[in-house]
This record gives C-alpha cells, structure tokens and sequence, in this order.
C-alpha cells in the first residue's frame, strides 16, 4: 500500500541520507521524495510516498525513524485530511497536425505551456498525484519524449 | 552563536582532550596514524587521561565495549584514518546491536583532501551512519567542545549506542582564541523516557487477572542500573523469570523463582514457560530471535508487556498489548511502590520450578575427555559466583551461560547481538581496566582466539592479570554443530588441522600458561585461577563435544531438543525434519 509521509528535518549534510537508509534497510520502495527548506532556515521538510506491506511496518519504519536524531518529527498523513501537490513537465511530441488536438484535451487540466517548439511542446501541470497521472495517460499515445516530476510535497490541514 | 573566549590558545587536539578530561574520562583505546598524528602528540604528556595501545583497532573497539560493558561507563576509541576507522567498524556494529555507550574518534585526511580519494581516506561518517546512534564530522575546531560534549551525552543517555566522530587532521591542528558555545544543543532528543502511569497500572491490572505470568530481564536492566528493582518487584510478586543471554546475572542464578537463560540454548523450564505463560512482561529485551526463535508462534497463549526506552522496539518483533516507552528504573521504582495487586500464582509457580528441577543443565560426567560445563562449574565454585565472566562466541560462549552461578548485574560481558568472534580478549583487557579488584576470566574458543589474540600483548605491558580460559576442541565448534545438526555431518571448512601450539604462543607474549588435559586432574589444577597473574589456561575437550539443549533456529520454544529428565523419563527428541531445516 502507499503510503504519504511527512517529516521536518534539521537541515544537515547528510541527513536525508540516513533517512533514507532506514527505508533502505527495511526494503521499502521510495516512490517519491521532496525536500526543501521551511519557513526557519534550518529545517527542511519533506514529503515521502512510499510503498509497504502493512500499517504496522509503516508504523514501525516511523518509530525507527523518530529515532533518528535529527529527526524532528515524522507522521504518516495518509488518512488525514491533507493538501499535497506535485509538478510534472511533460515534453509531448506535437506535430502542427495534432496540436490543437491535444490542447483542446488537455484543457481541463488548467496546464500551462512552458516551451514550445516546431514537433513538440513541453506542458507544465502542478496538482495532486491523480491528477498528474490522468495526465500523463492522457498523452502517453501521442509520444511522450521525456517527462520530470518533482514527487509530492505535502503537510496536513488545520 | 555565542563564543567563549579562551585564556590562551589552543589547538584542537587539545580541546578534544581537555573536554574528555572535563566529562570525567581517564582511560581511552586507541591505534596512531597519520590522520591522527597532532591528536596524539597532544596525548603525549597530557595527565589525567591513560592510553591504552592497543594492537589491532579492532581489539581497541572491544577493550572499550568491555570497559564500558562492565562499568557503565563510556568507552572512548581513538583511532586513525581510512583503514585504522574500517578496522573499527566490527566494533561499533557489535557496540550497536548490544546497545553499548562508545564514543569513537576516527582520524580524517585534511578538509581540502576529503571527498578526492586521498591517502588513507574513507569516508568513515558514511560507513558508520548506519551502526551507530550518530555521527559527527567535525568541521569547525571552535566546534570541538559542544561537539564532543553532545556525543558524549548522546552515546550514554536514552538507548546508549555508538558515536562516531570523525576529525579531519586540520581541524584537529589549527589553535583557536575562542570557542563556540559549548552547551548541548539537541532540541529534539529526548535522553529519559518517563513511563505512563495509566500504562504501568494496566500492566499491574493485567497481572491480576493472570494465573501464569513470566517475566523476561534483559539487558536493558543492566543498563538502566534498575537490578534491585527488579529484585524487589519479582519478589513482591513471586513471578518466575527468564533471563536473556545479556540480562543473566540481573537475578542470581541461585534465585529459586530464576528459570535460567531462554531461548536457543537456554533451559528446559525457561523454554517451556515461554510458551505456557498467559502473560508475559519483557523488562529491556528486544525480543531477539535467538530468544524467540519464531516469532509468529511466540506468546501466542499470552497478553505481552513490554518495556524499553527505545520506542522502535515495541511490537517490532512480537505483538504486544501493553507497550510501555520507559526508563527501566524508573519504571520499576512505580511498580514496586505501587499498591500491591491481588495475585495467586503458587500453582504456576511450583510447576514450573518442578520443570527446572527435572531438567537442569546437564551433561555425563564420566568421560575420557575434560567435559567443559564441569570445568566452568569449578570455576564457578573457586570464583563463588561473584568473577566477571567474558566470552568470545561460540559453543564455550552457550556453556559460560548456563553453567555459571551468576549473581550480580554486569557480570557477563559477551556479543550478544552480533555475536561477533574475536571479542573476547580485547573485551576481557577492557572489562578488568574497569574492574582491577574483580577476577576477570575470559572463556574463548580457538576459532575466536586466533582472531585477536595479538591483544595478549597488552597483559605484561599494562599488569592486566585476567584469565584466559581458552576452551580448545580444535574445531569452529558452533559451526560443527549446526554441521552436525542440519548438514548431515558435513563438516565443511570447521575443523582445524593444523593449529599453532598455543601454550607457546602464550610464552611468546610472557604470561603463565598451562595445558590441562586430564579430568581426573582438572578439579585441583584449575585451582590456579587464583593467582593474580595473567594467563593463558588451555582445556583439551572432545571435538564431539554439543550444547544442548537447542531449540533449532525457527522452531517455536518447546520444541526444544537435547533435554534430559532427572526423573529419567524420556528424552524429548525433538521437533519434526521440516522445523530443523527451517
Ligand atoms: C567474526 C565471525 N565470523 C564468523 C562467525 C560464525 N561463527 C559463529 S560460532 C563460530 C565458531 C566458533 O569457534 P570457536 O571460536 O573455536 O568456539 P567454539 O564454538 O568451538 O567454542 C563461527 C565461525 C562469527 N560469529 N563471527
């Protein structure tokens, strides 16, 4: 299952490393990660989906977690009510031909068009991860030729 | 940040070693090297802290895990650069696993040099992140003395561990006017844990209502000094305990209501109460497989509650209903001063005490060969119980556990979760440095032996007079075991055909050495053990020789194989062909 974890970081050399490590040795698969600094200089926050077995390993990986010490706090806010965004480029082959055609499909999306060129465009959408996905399905049959995605950043709401 | 201004200048070697001196260490372990040069000529002729030289880093590591293991103290490694910092690495593992408070200085190649393969560079933080509690690369000499003061604080207080500090050449060189302010600055980590009171009364309340519980003491009682506290609360109820393989000592072994170690080679009476107990109350053991052997079938009759400072060990192995995040002592001090609950134990009680008296550690005593349980039972006689005991691993490791009359806290310095071979003469050197008045006798296979016993040195050039039983069945004998167990007697790479002659060895380095070979003599020969000198006491035994009982790896607690009955009922002979293999 998937899980979206949040933590808040003393911005130190080295400390996503160990973060990560814990993941590492318990063989959780890390489907995305972000990471920046935060409102106080010296903290970073960051956001993890990953993938576990069970709650239970969840809750054990984020004991194991705590206990790190720069580790300032870590929850898992999967089941709470929660704002998280992510940022996909997409750059989609776009021949004259079918140009309109894909921007007339991709309209709802609110996307925005970053780059522009004679066979492709390069299309900037920020949202959830549904979103981006319904996305990128969308486009995958008119060639998508690379594609980057930021992973998720999020926190709870309240 | 605010800044100290100092009288006069000062190097960072020299601050490393004035702040040690302030937080009380006298003794540190350590190996030279280029990295580490300006460190060690600051400890020329700096007083109040001694060096001991070891001879191998890793033998550095252990003699400050012994130290620390025995005295509660924590133990202070000083090693070089690159290969003198991975010759630690076995060390801080095994500090790790058994939750020993080390504090371990390794060398760095100058900062312009780090990250470009420089000589004798490794990246040490990298390598230790993972086995230690944390890790420090000093940067900043005005750093040293918060930087140090922290690890310090960190290596010995919450769940004790390891702490890596890596110091690059210059920073260790450069002379500062004023430092950084040396206040521990650690917002966020928690050093006690106070128990929950509604928590401790659940597990009171859960007590009144059971008919069979069980107490397991593990290690954590050691470390939390909370040995008569849990005297006091085992004998305000009358619960009967099993002791892991680090906690052996925390209830004397003479204690009636003690049922001896658990677990893989532990007692019949510990194994089968594990699984008949209706509730079971692990003070400061991390459920270990070696204790738990299976870990979906353990307890599966019993409510568990589990105590431990360390919240990531609650429920990481076994499914516990009352988990308590607590300082042992702390703890036990509420349990023992609360109100006492209505219990009624006696027929659990004497049912399990009848179990150890029908199956008691035992062995055939008539033999041609020395049978090593009756030489550590001797040796447990002459020393009356009260000698600290260090082993290296291995079957000799199993048979110290069970055939020594423990009675005190800290008495067994062993590697217990790493089980890691070649820890025990350097963890012997360590654990008398800390105990001079103590006998000190160290039990150690020939495998292990051969791993580090280039340590001897230090015995004569330091008056460092332990004992060195060295257990000899010429054979790796817990590998052959298991061999002889699970692979069809294929004896793959474990037995030893050539070997040095040992009692030479030991004349080599200078110390008393004698060859027993003989059970009939062997009573009256291991008498010697008295002299206050160092030594080197070999003991032939067979090469058939097992410990037993043995609950195979995987099989659940009472399948336990290897059990002989006083009352010459039959043997238990084990559990099925699919549990052996597992
Ligand atoms: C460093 C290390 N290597 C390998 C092992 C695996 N191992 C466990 S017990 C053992 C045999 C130990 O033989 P010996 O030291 O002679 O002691 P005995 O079992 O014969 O008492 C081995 C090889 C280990 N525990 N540690």
């Amino acid at each position: 299952m998937r899980r979206m974890i949040i933590a808040r970081l003393h911005n130190v050399t080295g400390i996503l490393n160990r973060f990560t490590a814990v993941l590492n040795r318990r063989q959780v698969n890390i489907i995305s990660i972000s990471a920046g600094v935060t409102e106080n200089q010296e903290l970073t926050h960051t956001t993890f989906v990953v993938e576990v077995d069970s709650l239970g390993e969840i809750e054990q990986i984020i004991k194991q977690l705590n206990r790190l010490i720069d580790v300032i706090e870590v929850a898992d806010i999967t089941d709470l009510p929660h704002v998280a965004r992510e940022v996909v480029l997409i750059k989609v082959s776009a021949p004259p031909e079918r140009r309109a055609e894909i921007f007339t499909m991709i309209d709802p999306f609110r996307v925005n068009v970053v780059d522009v060129n004679r066979e492709n465009v390069t299309i900037q959408l920020t949202g959830d991860s549904d979103k981006i996905e319904a996305l990128i399905d969308l486009l995958i049959p008119y060639g998508i030729i690379r594609m980057a995605r930021t992973g998720s950043a999020g926190f709870e709401r309240g | 940040m605010k800044k100290i201004k100092l009288k006069t200048a000062k190097s960072g070697s020299q601050l490393v070693l004035e702040t040690l001196k302030d937080l009380g260490v006298d003794i540190i372990f350590g190996y030279p090297g280029g990295a580490m040069l300006p460190l060690y000529d600051a400890i020329h002729g700096f007083e109040g802290i001694q060096h001991i030289l070891a001879r191998h880093e890793q033998g550095a590591v252990h003699e400050a895990e012994g130290y620390a293991k025995s005295s509660g103290k924590v133990g202070v490694v000083v090693v070089t650069s690159g290969p003198g910092a991975t010759n630690t690495v076995t060390g801080i593992a095994d500090a790790y696993l058994d939750s020993v408070p080390l504090l371990v200085f390794t060398g760095q190649v100058g900062r312009a040099s780090i990250g470009k393969d420089a000589f004798q560079e490794a990246d040490t933080v990298g390598i230790t992140a993972p086995i230690t509690k944390y890790s420090y690369q000093i940067r900043d000499t005005a750093d040293i003395p918060r930087i140090v003061t922290e690890a310090y604080y960190l290596a010995h207080t919450g769940r004790p561990g390891p702490v890596e500090i890596d110091l690059p050449k210059d920073v260790s060189t450069i002379e500062v006017t004023e430092i950084n302010d040396p206040k521990i600055n650690l917002p966020n980590y928690h050093a006690t844990e106070h128990a929950d009171k509604n928590q401790l009364s659940k597990l009171l309340t859960q007590l009144s209502v059971s008919k069979k519980p069980l107490v397991i003491a593990g290690g954590g009682i050691n470390y939390a000094e909370a040995t008569e506290e849990l005297r006091a609360f085992i004998d305000k109820y009358h619960i009967p305990v099993v002791s892991t393989l680090l906690g052996l000592g925390t209830v004397p072994v003479e204690n009636p209501l003690q049922l001896g170690m658990g677990g893989m080679h532990g007692s019949y009476a510990s194994n089968m109460a594990l699984v008949e107990a209706d509730y079971i109350i692990n003070f400061g053991s991390r459920f270990d497989d070696r204790l738990v052997s299976n870990p979906t079938r353990f307890a599966e009759n019993a409510v568990v509650a589990h105590i431990d400072i360390d919240p990531a060990e609650l429920g990481k192995i076994v499914k516990t209903q009352i988990p308590i995040v607590s300082d042992l002592k702390e703890a036990l001090q509420i349990l023992v001063s609360a109100d006492r609950v209505t219990t009624d134990f006696d027929e659990w009680t004497a049912h399990v005490l009848e179990n150890k008296h029908r199956a008691p550690f035992s062995y055939g005593k008539v033999n041609d060969f020395i049978r090593p349980q009756q030489a550590i039972e001797w040796i447990g006689q002459y020393t009356d119980g009260d000698a600290i005991i260090v082993t290296d691993v291995g079957q000799h490791q199993m048979w110290a556990a069970q055939y020594y009359p423990y009675k005190n806290p800290r008495q067994l310095i062993t590697s217990g979760g790493m089980g890691t071979m070649g820890f025990g003469v350097p963890a012997a050197i360590g654990a008398k440095l800390a105990h001079p008045d103590k006998n000190v006798i160290l039990f150690v296979g020939d495998g292990g032996f051969q791993m580090t016993n280039q340590e001897l040195a230090l015995l004569n050039g330091y008056h460092i007079p332990i004992k060195v039983v060295l257990v000899n069945n010429h054979s790796l004998g817990m590998v052959r075991q298991w061999q002889e167990s699970f692979y069809d007697e294929r004896r793959s790479q474990s037995v030893f055909d050539a070997e040095p002659n040992f009692q030479l060895l030991a004349e080599a380095y200078g110390i008393k050495h004698l060859k027993l070979e003989d059970p009939k003599t062997l009573s009256e020969e291991l008498k010697i053990l008295s002299e206050d000198v160092p030594m080197l006491i070999e003991i032939n035994i067979s090469q058939a020789e097992q410990v037993l009982p043995m609950v195979p790896a995987g099989a659940h607690n009472d399948e336990i194989l290897g059990v002989y009955f006083t009352d010459g009922t039959d043997a238990i002979t084990g559990a099925s062909e699919e549990v052996n293999h597992a």
